[in-house]
């Protein structure tokens, strides 16, 4: 994964509640055997059904970042979710609360999630729909989102996400660090846990 | 040692590394895998030139893109074909077993890991599918991963995890008859709501959950994630004993009464900490519809389409009126009022055989309304074997059910089994997001009985009038 520090940029407001996997990519597009080709399905539906949904507007086309409602990224557990996010061209969202899955798919993938109280969002959300190019910046190394002006609020990461996030590093390495330790714990794993072949 | 939760045992059993300020490391125990969220992930192996550690604590099956008819016939859907294709040939290079698609065996992964003894308590269990919940029911700490932690798993066996919160959720007293496991979790999710549990793993406590059968126990944990939680469990009893004895990978001997004996030490130690404790009063427990578009936007089968104007929180109103658009209803009309298209029964929440047993108990001698398409999907090839056995699927067929090939099907509609749009199903499903079913499609999630019972009378029936 590329390294992510800092998201600059205008936003596209989605005021909905627990917007769910299905919405973000449809299950029938999760057919693909590669990690692209989905940013043109991102919000299909909504999309389809609605010329004036936001993300069919204009003036928010090329957006990187996102504002969310809360429980955003519920249901399923589809990676995809996040692929379509990015290849739709966004880079962080902004929203109050996220799913737990989508959460760990985000930090995976480089997808930067920045939790705010509502109202900060709310305000957000205003500001971009009557400004649809106002500018937005998520800031990493200092955890805060924050507009020309002065407006500044802090959101909470996980340290581990962070330091990730910001090395572009990918944790199968990290892991594999503790072969040893994996070693060890297969060692004393008692024999008659269940094995899918003998 | 301080009292701990069941999933805090299971969890500190599982530890493989623990450092400050990084997420814990667990070794897992079993890795479940299907077609639609791995092919990434095993490209990921060969691109870094990884294998699968753990062949052997690892199975396939392809079950989400599956037809359900004409099997051994080539898919209709040429990149269904294209995923299944995937899987087998990544499972044959990283020697990984597959119960393929005309394997008897094979079936909606989380039927098939509690069937074939491969799921026990006390285990670590993963799989790129958010309802790997429903192994929780056996007292296994198990949820779902996304393609990049699937990868991961295939490395190493192991997944780096952030402490989850502990939960409980105790359903007090005796279920009323027709109140079933699906009408316990639908309760609860609609107490709880969609996001209630995040960061959270629950476990399911009290009488009710103590004399449900283990396959309604599965019922419950499954649709965990509907209530934001990962993972969901109910500690191991003789009930989860007599379930896992005697299956092909459950352990035998002597093995069998030292598993046991280790089962037995997993309950939730009496003074354990829970972060949030939600108590339901199961003597209450109705059948339930879903009228709207998240899992817990329900009501009792006897009520009506709620009004969203009655909402006191201006985000819950514009949700409702939003999912009542789109369901396209009216708020007071009665639930029993509804009128069906098309009828689901099957999905990883409800087509085991207890579920296809409570749904034939209400078909039985009776015929599905004229106008109204219904379909029953076992979920593996061997609930299918063994309710055709049974005498279930002549008597489903009898009456007008379409009897079909096992697989997730219309639950998510990736194989040819859709709902058009505009077309309203009641389905024994876990998700009734929009278009979750089909673009366009409506869904009431409801269990195999009323499911069964709406098929017959073409709307919602309240079971308590019908029998
Ligand atoms: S039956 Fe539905 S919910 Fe279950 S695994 Fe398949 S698609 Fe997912």
């Amino acid at each position: 994964m590329d390294p992510v520090a800092t998201v600059t940029g205008h936003a596209i407001p989605l005021p909905r509640a627990d917007v769910d996997t299905d919405q973000i990519i449809p299950a029938r597009h999760l057919k693909r055997i590669e990690r692209t080709g989905y940013g043109e399905f991102a919000f299909e539906y909504w999309r389809k059904n609605d010329p004036d949904f936001v993300v069919n507007r204009p003036e928010y086309q090329d957006a990187p970042i996102l504002l969310a409602g809360p429980n955003f990224g519920c249901g399923s557990s589809r990676e995809h979710a996040v692929w379509a996010l990015q290849q739709m061209g966004l880079r962080a969202v902004v929203g109050t609360s996220f799913a737990d899955i989508f959460r760990n798919n985000s930090a995976k993938m480089g997808l930067l999630l920045a939790p705010l109280e509502p109202a900060d969002v709310g305000y957000l959300m205003q500001r971009a729909q009557d400004t649809p190019d106002a500018q937005i910046t998520v800031d990493l190394p200092t955890q805060s989102v924050s507009i020309p002006g002065g407006w500044r609020r802090s959101f909470e990461i996980d340290p581990f996400v962070k330091h990730c996030l910001l090395n572009g590093l990918d944790d199968i390495g990290l892991t594999l660090q503790h072969e040893d330790a994996i070693a060890a714990f297969e060692a004393q794993r008692p024999a008659l846990l269940p094995r899918t072949k003998r | 040692m301080p009292p701990r939760t069941l999933a805090q045992k299971i969890w500190d059993a599982h530890l493989v590394h623990r450092e400050e300020s990084r997420p814990d490391l667990l070794y897992i125990d079993l890795h479940l895998t299907h077609e639609v969220t791995s092919a990434q992930a095993f490209d990921g192996l060969r691109l870094n030139g990884r294998r699968v550690r753990r062949p052997d604590l690892t199975i396939a099956t392809p079950d989400h893109n599956v037809p359900t008819v004409d099997r051994d016939k080539p898919f209709p859907d040429p990149l269904s074909q294209q995923q299944v294709d995937a899987l087998r040939v990544n499972c044959a290079e990283f020697d990984v077993p597959i119960f393929d698609v005309l394997d008897a065996r094979q079936g909606i992964v989380h039927v098939i890991g509690p069937e074939q003894g491969l799921t026990q308590p006390g285990m670590t269990i993963v799989c790129g599918d958010s309802h790997t919940s429903t192994h929780g029911a056996f007292g296994a700490l198990a949820f779902g991963i996304g393609t990049s932690e699937v990868e991961h798993v295939f490395a190493t066996q192991t997944l780096p995890q952030r402490r989850l919160k502990q939960m409980s959720v105790e359903v007090t007293g005796q279920l009323p008859p027709w109140g079933t496991p699906k009408d316990i979790i639908l309760t609860i999710i609609n107490r709880i709501g969609v996001g209630g549990g995040v960061g959270h793993v629950i476990e399911y406590r009290g009488d009710v959950i103590r004399n449900i059968s283990m396959e309604g126990r599965m019922t419950i944990c499954n649709m965990t994630i509907e209530g934001g939680a990962r993972a969901g469990l109910i500690a191991p009893d003789e009930t989860t004993f007599a379930y896992v004895k005697g299956r092909p990978h459950a352990p035998a001997g002597d093995d069998w009464d030292a598993a046991v004996a280790r089962w037995r030490t997993l309950a939730t130690d009496p003074g354990a900490a829970f972060d949030k404790e939600v108590v339901i009063d199961g003597t209450e427990i109705e059948p339930h519809v879903t009228w709207g578009t998240t899992p817990a936007q329900s009501v009792p089968v006897h009520g009506d389409i709620p009004d969203p104007d009655a909402f006191d929180d201006p985000a819950a109103r514009e949700t409702a009126q939003r999912a009542l658009d789109y369901q396209r209803l009216q708020p007071g009309t009665k639930i029993t009022e509804i009128p069906l298209d098309r009828v689901f029964i099957g999905s990883c929440t409800n087509s085991r055989i207890e579920d296809l047993r409570a749904a034939a108990a209400v078909v039985r001698g009776r015929r599905v309304a004229d106008g109204v398409r219904a379909m029953v999907v076992p979920g593996s090839g061997l609930v299918k074997a063994q309710a055709e056995e049974e005498g279930l699927a002549d008597l489903f067929r009898d009456a007008g059910f379409e009897w079909r090939e096992a697989g997730c099907s219309m639950c998510l509609g990736m194989n040819p089994d859709i709902l058009q749009p505009g077309e309203r199903c009641a389905s024994t499903s876990n998700r009734n997001f929009e278009g979750r079913q089909g673009p366009g499609g409506r869904t009431h999630l409801v269990s195999p009985p009323m499911a069964a019972a709406a098929a017959l009378a073409g709307h919602f029936v309240d079971l308590r009038e019908l029998f």
